[in-house]
């Protein structure tokens, strides 16, 4: 468990990713896991023409007493990109010994498919080149494997479990809770997601 | 880690500052509340329609939505409005006026500054309307603050009588922070019956009476700040030992979050009731400081009041005055004060991100209209006009028509502006005759329909009565689609989705004054019929009115059809599909051709999402070899997006 240094008064979280991908609800599960754990929590949102494909990102931030929701650059403890390009445009945001982790499935809008910009070579290896701890995830693929390609939120939270300084088991409860309000279905498909995503950074050998 | 400091005995959870100021106005006992979405503010009205015990609506604009409260307040009920920065402009006619008349019932107004213009055509001060209009403001920095002065600003407006502000920002609206929601001790409204009562002597703003209210507003400005240097909400906190080298900060709002992020153990002066300021309060604070500094967003206002009154103090000399103020902007500005690094509380922490190399820039990844999207086509069709017309914008999804790849907008100022604006090119080569140098030019105007109802329909009334050659294309998709999909007027529905009366655009356009005959309505997805009519629209020399009638794609209206796929081996690299913008069409491969004129073709060849894929045919209608089918049709061997990603 990569836990926050000693003396730390916060741990900073960034989830980066494009609209449409479930960037809100992962940090949503992330900041009240935190506060279920009994922490002071903040947790910034964006909406409006964010939400339309473009890019999006949340940041939640927890510890004894917080201040100013955002977090400044190279504060982050953790990056959870859910798209690669994302992830590099956000890596900035890392400590020198914070953590990437990183779907590894490009998304790619209209301005590159009509030529007017290019999507970076390979993102993952310039986020690794960086020196930082960049891990890449397959979240997209397993997704796409369990049957619902919206579950990549989930195999990254699933990711993440092991980096946080939070309860797996409480985050797991967490994710879950909202769908076992609605559908008992949907809330053991993500869960099979979640658990996917422990998996797959148990047996990655991805680590920058 | 350590544990969070409890929320004194109340239970927390985590919040939004929009649903904060929910609870609080319902907890206050409003029982009306209006307004009109805009980022950042929308969600405070969606949250108050889920409570049973008040109204709450979505007005037409937010003058109304103002006027609506104000005539709830007249009738001694609490009442309420909210609505973005720009919005209390349009709102500021009623604002200006019942200032004077004043409040009867608390009158609560939340506005929200966009600050660093998340979502906004322009970032406004709102605090200037407290002085402006002569009203108390409040500025809470987070959740808690936002509750708390939610609902105790009908208390003030009460016992003021005047409406008053809470001046939100971005950093409060969407933010969620640790919040208890505990409702204020049972106020002594419970017995009340509020009435209307009438006192025209007060009520009736003509110039006689409206003189009469002046000096009651000044008597009222001095009570306001004599409140001001008693209220709890302005505070001084920090500096017990004399650290940050004799500088005194004084913040509002989120700025203040991160001043105490920067500057921990510095001397704090934080306003929550902002307006008037408390000048005897601020005096006692500065006593024994060398200096302070005024951390405010946006503009330089109580920066410029302190310095009126003879206090001396930096603020915007060293701090940017537009975006946020982060706990890293701050740092950075305040540098120049605190060059024996010694006294620097607020030094950054040695954090050497090592021979790391500079990352590699990434594209801006802007907002893009929705796979399957009806403007996809409209934007299709006016892209091809854009060297024949002049295409003015408005306020909306639709405003993304004017970039990549339509590029068919040529002005977007603010609501309903561009028909006014279109109107006024018709006038100017009017004038001008035979010299025009555009005479030639089509004019289009291009509006949503929650748009056209909040400020449009005024300046088409304008474009009919002078006869104006334009073309106005409303956008009719069923909804207030940008802020996350509102129901409006001529969507069938109110704020909780029951059946409401249902706007009739073609009807109304038509009572308006514009020829029947000039007036059209079509389905956005069937290009060749919309581009003939615009061509025939703007051949026409008199006012024309194009109205699109297929719901968006985000509403549950919306009925996707079969996806579709491309036929790889027969597709030629065309890319002509590309170019109605749909998120769904993925380039696999591109190569440059170069035609024997020496001429460069940039040839793209694609596939389909069909996980995303609406079936809407936009694209097969511009697909050369006619190679774009139903998926079910497409051999599956052909099927070459089938998938989506790389």
């Amino acid at each position: 468990m990569n836990g926050p240094a000693g003396g730390d008064a916060s741990y900073n979280i960034v989830v980066a990713g494009t609209g449409g991908q479930g960037v809100m609800t992962a940090s949503e599960v992330l900041a009240q896991t935190a506060l279920a754990a009994g922490f002071d929590v903040k947790k910034t949102e964006v909406a409006g023409m964010a939400q339309r494909g473009g890019s999006v990102n949340s940041q939640v931030r927890f510890g004894r007493q917080i201040l100013c929701p955002s977090i400044a650059p190279g504060e982050a403890d953790l990056l959870l990109a859910l798209e690669p390009a994302e992830g590099l445009r956000w890596l900035g945001c890392l400590k020198p010994e914070g953590a990437a982790l990183v779907n590894l499935t490009a998304l790619i809008p209209p301005v590159v498919s009509t030529g007017a910009a290019s999507y970076p070579e390979d993102p993952l290896a310039s986020m690794q080149a960086s020196g930082r701890a960049v891990q890449g995830i397959e979240a997209t693929e397993v997704s796409r494997r369990l049957g619902e390609p919206r579950l990549v939120n989930m195999v990254m939270l699933g990711a993440a479990s092991a980096k946080l300084p939070l309860d797996p088991e409480l985050l797991a409860e967490t994710a879950m809770a909202r769908f076992l309000e609605r559908k008992k279905a949907l809330a053991e498909l993500n869960l099979r997601a979640f658990k996917a995503g422990q998996e797959l950074v148990g047996t990655t050998s991805g680590a920058g | 880690m350590n544990i969070a400091l409890p929320i004194a005995g109340r239970e927390a959870q985590l919040a939004s500052g929009n649903q904060a100021v929910a609870e609080g106005v319902r907890h206050a006992g409003a029982l009306v509340a209006a307004a009109y979405p805009g980022t950042p503010s929308t969600e405070i009205l969606e949250y108050l329609s889920e409570f049973a015990d008040l109204d709450a609506h979505w007005a037409t604009n937010e003058k109304v939505a103002l006027e609506v409260a104000y005539g709830a307040s007249l009738s001694g009920v609490r009442a309420f409005s909210a609505m973005k920065h720009v919005g209390l402009n349009v709102a500021a006619d009623a604002l200006m006026s019942l200032t004077l008349s004043g409040a009867v019932g608390g009158l609560v107004i939340a506005v929200a500054d966009d600050v660093g213009l998340s979502s906004s055509q322009n970032e406004q001060d709102s605090r200037y309307w407290g002085r402006f209009a002569h009203l108390p403001l409040l500025e809470p920095a987070d959740s808690q603050e936002a509750y708390d002065m939610a609902w105790e600003a009908f208390g003030l407006s009460e016992r003021f009588q005047c409406p008053v502000l809470l001046r939100l920002t971005t950093r409060v609206c969407h933010v969620k922070t640790r919040v208890a929601f505990a409702p204020p001790p049972e106020a002594d409204r419970t017995g009340a019956k509020p009435a209307f009562a009438g006192q025209p002597d007060r009520l009736v703003l003509v110039p006689a009476i409206a003189r009469q209210r002046l000096p009651v507003q000044f008597a009222r400005d001095r009570e306001l700040a004599a409140f001001s240097e008693e209220c709890a909400y302005n505070q001084a906190s920090g500096g017990g030992d004399g650290d940050g080298g004799g500088t005194g900060f004084i913040a509002s709002g989120p700025a203040y979050l991160s001043l105490r992020e920067s500057f921990p153990e510095a001397p704090v002066y934080k306003l929550g009731f902002s307006h008037p300021l408390p000048f005897e309060r601020i005096r006692e604070f500065a006593r024994g400081l060398e200096r302070l500094v005024v951390v405010e967003e946006t503009e330089p206002l109580v920066e410029t009041e302190l310095r009126a009154a003879g206090i001396p103090v930096h603020g915007k000399d060293l701090l940017p005055a537009s975006g946020e103020l982060t706990a890293t902007t701050l740092r950075q500005g305040l540098r120049p004060l605190f060059t024996d690094s010694s006294d620097d509380p607020g030094a950054e922490p040695a954090n050497d991100p090592g021979a790391a190399p500079p990352l590699e820039p990434v594209f801006v990844r802007p907002p893009t209209m929705c796979v399957g999207c009806p403007h996809l086509g409209v934007y299709y069709c006016l892209s091809r006009f854009k060297k024949k017309a002049i295409i003015t914008g408005d306020i909306g999804c639709y405003t993304l028509g004017a970039g990549q790849p339509w590029q068919a907008l040529d002005c977007v100022v603010c609501m309903g502006a561009s028909i006014g604006m279109a109107l006024g090119m018709d006038l100017a080569r009017r004038q001008q005759g035979d010299e025009a140098a555009d005479k030639k030019k089509a004019i289009i105007a291009v509006i949503g329909d929650s748009t056209f109802l909040h400020m449009g329909l005024q300046g088409l009334i304008d474009v009919v009565y002078k006869g104006g050659n334009i073309t106005l294309m409303i956008l009719d998709n069923s909804t207030t689609a940008m802020t996350g999909g509102q129901d409006n007027h001529a969507s069938g529905r109110d704020v909780r989705g029951q059946p409401a009366p249902e706007l009739d655009f073609t009807a109304l356009v038509r009572a308006l004054g514009v020829r029947p005959e000039r007036i059209h309505e079509v389905d956005p997805y069937e290009m060749p019929k919309l581009f003939k009519i615009i061509k025939q629209e703007t051949a026409a020399p008199e006012p024309s009115v194009i109205i699109t009638n297929k719901p968006c794609v985000l509403i549950e209206d919306f009925r996707p059809e079969r996806p579709l796929a491309v036929i790889e081996e027969a597709c030629t690299g065309c890319a002509n599909c590309l170019q109605t913008g749909c998120p769904a069409l993925q380039v696999t491969r591109r190569e440059v051709e170069v035609k024997k004129s020496g001429k460069r073709f940039d040839k793209a060849w694609v596939r389909i999402d069909s996980l995303a894929c609406t079936g809407c045919r936009l694209c097969a209608e511009t697909c050369g070899p006619d190679v774009i089918q139903p998926l079910g049709d497409v051999p599956v061997a052909d099927r070459a997006g089938a998938e989506v990603g790389a």
